[in-house]
């Protein structure tokens, strides 16, 4: 089986991975690299589970060869917090309670916080659209919407 | 560890158009990709199974967007999230900005493009009619070298193209809209956001005054491929778009479609909404173009 040899930076280190040619990104960043924040859902950029950053853009890694990761910068779950420090968003949604069985949790917490580095003061409706790629079987939104709208005026309370 | 698809597909990343061709030459099996979208579920639901998979998005005129001289290039593997956030871009093209934006959530928007929205060929893809009322070109690359073709004869049916074997599109281009004019585009879907076209209408106008100078319409989801209406053109050229043209344009596009009848939408429904939705894009069409006076 061809395997390629992938170089670049994950969470902020450098990483160093084998990779056989169809894997995808999602399975070398579990499978690989021990990084089971990101989740499987659909395996077809239906439902968001897998959501991750590519070069500070949201990405399904279900969508991605994981040689296509050579010398991008990838952000997962597990690099969203500052140390001990969570994100705003990791703390409002623990707060509010905007997750039950969590497999959704480390998506949306990925594309809630690439909306908010873009928009740190975004509408509800804009905040429904930027998650529009993701989806959560059990809670409903609302307490995701307001987690993430809580988070927001952490963010710029703190910028302010 | 878990397999994600088949064994024994290799990958293959060339940052010229040449070493691309090259590649597609030596293995008939070969795809190529842009943001692999509809590839990557194609393949875990079994079909294609290509031995080769060639990633598109490390040549440079593959992902480049400029505007020269009256012309837009637009790199084939350009995601379009990239040309939704280009203001002049949009502002050129405002119809086909919002075609391109409607490709799925935002983290398709990162990886889908107009090369695998178009070559996917499937009917429904919301960038080709747009693409095909602004005259938009297909450079292609080849074995014996580049040709260029209209957009609107690249696909020929459901998943088929006119691409010869071992072709790919390099990059697309359109010339700027004249003074006066500009496009639009509408979509039903049966949900608010994250699902595919039931009826798609893309109209590009050119206002003189207050009536019609020239006018392109093209449907998307209600035939085996994108269609060109020339009876709603004739209905709109000339008019001042009274009620008379708008209707008569609206029954055009009902009677051009050719739709399937399934769970998102019967054949009727269709053709209705086809109708409908073609009045409303013309609208919005004319008063984007006598902005633009």
């Amino acid at each position: 089986m061809p395997r390629t040899h992938v170089s670049c930076t994950v969470n902020g280190d450098e990483v160093d991975f084998l990779s056989s040619d169809e894997t995808s990104l999602l399975n070398a960043l579990r499978d690989e690299l021990g990084l089971t924040g990101v989740k499987e859902g659909c395996g077809t950029g239906d439902c968001g589970a897998c959501t991750i950053l590519v070069d500070g853009k949201v990405n399904c890694a279900c969508l991605m060869f994981a040689p296509e990761a050579e010398g991008s910068s990838i952000l997962t779950v597990e690099g969203i917090a500052q140390g001990d420090q969570l994100h705003p968003v990791q703390q409002t949604f623990l707060e509010g309670a905007a997750l039950q069985c969590g497999v959704c949790t480390p998506g949306f917490l990925v594309a809630a916080k690439a909306l908010l580095d873009e928009n740190s003061d975004p509408t509800e409706t804009e905040i429904r659209y930027a998650l529009a790629g993701n989806l959560c079987r059990c809670t409903g939104y609302d307490k995701i919407i307001r987690a993430v709208q809580e988070a927001a005026v952490q963010v710029n309370g703190a910028s302010k | 560890m878990a397999q994600y698809v088949t064994d024994f597909m290799r990958y293959a990343a060339p940052t010229t158009t040449d070493e691309a061709v090259e590649l597609l030459q030596s293995d008939p099996d070969a795809r190529v990709f842009a943001g692999a979208t509809d590839l990557i579920p194609q393949i875990r639901a079994g079909r294609p199974e290509p031995s080769l998979l060639v990633d598109l998005k490390r040549i440079e005129r593959l992902v480049a967007v400029s505007h020269n001289n009256g012309t837009w290039t637009v790199g084939a593997a350009t995601p379009t999230s990239a040309l939704t956030a280009n203001p002049e871009f949009s502002a050129a093209f405002p119809g086909l900005s919002e075609a391109s934006g409607l490709i799925g959530s935002d983290q398709i928007q990162n990886r889908s493009s107009w090369g695998g929205n178009l070559c996917n060929a499937s009917p429904a893809a919301d960038s080709v009619p747009a693409l095909v009322v602004n005259d938009a070109r297909a450079v292609i690359a080849g074995a014996s070298g580049e040709r260029t073709a209209d957009v609107a004869d690249i696909v020929t049916g459901p998943g088929e193209t006119s691409l010869n074997d071992g072709e790919f599109i390099i990059e697309f281009l359109l010339d700027d809209p004249p003074a006066g004019s500009s496009d639009a585009y509408l979509r039903l879907i049966p949900r608010t956001e994250m699902d595919i076209a039931v009826v798609g209408a893309a109209v590009q106008l050119s206002m003189d005054g207050d009536s019609v100078a020239s006018a392109k319409v093209a449907l998307g989801a209600v035939a085996p491929t994108v269609v060109r209406v020339p009876d709603a053109e004739a209905a709109l050229v000339g008019s001042t778009l009274d009620d008379d043209a708008l209707a008569a344009a609206a029954a055009a596009a009902s009677a051009a479609c050719n739709p399937i009848d399934d769970k998102r939408g019967t054949i009727q429904y269709r053709r209705q909404v086809a109708g409908v939705l073609t009045k409303r894009a013309v609208q919005i069409a004319a008063q984007r173009a006598k902005g633009a006076n």
